[in-house]
């Protein structure tokens, strides 16, 4: 080899060793970034999803339960953010709860990353951005920005075809890794199956009433700005809608959930325990496959000219124009949305009523924003702070 | 198992890139194979 060579090869390698480096230090600060919680006042204990089912301790997807016991018994509502990770206005309407509510009558379990592994990577091959930044007025929060699916370091292989447990109906191969796929789970089965098994074992074990699942949408999915509802819930959800619809000014729908369309939280969790399962969506023109580009920004203001412009065309299900989908509209009709279920269940239940208080609904978080909801870390004892 | 294999197969192919990546002669083909090498070793690695 002459001289010239090897510098050539040397050369190259170290751009490559560079390259290897600046992604590898990337991709592992976005697997690894501690998201802080400032636990707020109605608080009571923080557990984890492994104290139900041995085979999750430990994992990477032994996430953390806020439990919020009211003064007064009542009844028990759990509400999941981070099934899709990629879906941050889901895991940011739990933490509003966690950092800012208090419980007056019942209890409130509530998860920030139901599908933790998933929150520690992005889309392969989607350009997404590792991480987003929320402004408050103590200073900056970086969350992690996830995935659909949980992590292939963590679970892999996908099969050719995804038999879901235990109805057989198949699914796409990648929705092996999708925990709103897998339930009710499987004991012995992937990773993600058995983080929803955990979750079933905590909703039975906990007797929980009512079950939130947090979700967004792309414009160009037909369920959007909907709660779709187990049967056993349809009365309930549909007349929340109706009262937010009326009070509040936001358009929200109602949907059944389909009998025969198995692994979905709004099914399986409904069919398989006592509790009532709803699934809430808010639209996220990030996830549309029109979008222009997948940057912080767009996730956060949710304006997008090309979206708009699928839109002229008549090719979505939800409206959209210049001012787009901010993060506070979406994190605001979460909030809004269980604040508003919990009230109608407590109309329909007065023997086993929920009150929840100082949690800032729809108009409150788009006027402050969500960052004047999210409390100081620094000010925070260490005994009340916990990580994500 | 099936994990170790995969795992065995990602070294093995990035053993034979650093093998062609030594042997080439031209610069385009060192580029490319550099190139084409990130993802095994961050894979290998477990970063991605």
């Amino acid at each position: 080899m002459t001289t010239r060579l090897l510098a050539q090869k040397i050369v190259v390698a170290a751009l490559g060793l560079a390259l290897l480096v600046t992604a590898g230090i990337s991709f592992r600060r976005s697997r690894n970034l501690a998201e802080p919680v400032v636990l707020g006042p109605g608080v009571t204990s923080v557990k984890k999803l492994g104290e139900y089912f041995a085979a999750i301790r430990g994992t990477v997807n032994d996430c953390n339960l806020y439990f919020m016991e009211g003064r007064e018994p009542g009844a028990t509502m759990l509400v999941l953010g981070g099934s899709h990770a990629e879906e941050p206005a889901g895991r940011l309407a739990a933490w509003l709860l966690v950092e800012n509510g208090a419980v007056e009558k019942g209890r409130m379990i509530v998860v920030l990353s139901a599908s933790r592994s998933a929150s520690t990577m992005t889309r392969l091959g989607g350009a997404y951005p590792p991480d987003f930044t929320i402004g408050t007025p103590s200073g900056p929060r970086t969350f992690r920005m996830g995935d659909r699916w949980t992590n292939p370091l963590d679970q892999w292989p996908d099969p050719e075809v995804f038999i879901h447990y235990p109805s057989r109906q198949e699914l796409a191969y990648v929705d092996v890794r999708n925990l709103n796929r897998t339930w009710p789970g499987r004991p012995n089965g992937t990773l993600t199956e058995k983080t929803a098994f955990a979750f079933m074992e905590m909703i039975r074990r906990e007797k929980v009433d009512v079950a939130i699942d947090l979700h967004e949408a792309e414009l160009q999915y037909p369920v959007i700005s909907t709660i779709v509802t187990h049967q056993r819930g349809q009365e309930l959800a549909t007349m929340a809608s109706m009262m937010l619809t009326d009070n509040e000014g936001f358009k929200i729908g109602t949907e059944f959930s389909p009998l025969t369309l198995h692994g979905l939280s709004h099914r399986e969790i409904g069919d398989h325990s006592q509790a009532v399962s709803l699934l809430f969506e808010a639209p996220e023109p990030f996830l549309d496959a029109t979008r222009g580009i997948t940057s912080r920004e767009q996730l956060l203001t949710g304006r997008d000219e090309f979206v708009v412009k699928a839109g002229k065309h008549g090719l979505l299900f939800e409206d959209i124009d210049e001012k787009g989908w901010p993060i506070a509209v979406r994190v605001g009709r979460h909030t809004s949305a269980i604040l508003q279920v919990a009230e109608t269940w407590s109309e329909d239940n007065p023997a086993k009523p929920l009150a929840i208080s100082s949690v800032p609904r729809y108009a409150e978080v788009i006027e402050k924003g969500v960052g004047a909801f999210l409390q100081d870390v620094a000010k925070a004892p260490k005994d009340r702070l916990a990580y994500e | 198992m099936v994990t170790l294999l995969y795992y065995a197969l990602v070294a093995f192919v990035s053993l034979l890139l650093i093998v062609n990546l030594a042997k080439s002669r031209s610069w385009e083909r060192d580029v490319l194979y550099v190139i084409v090498l990130v993802p095994f070793l961050l894979r290998l690695f477990r970063l991605k």
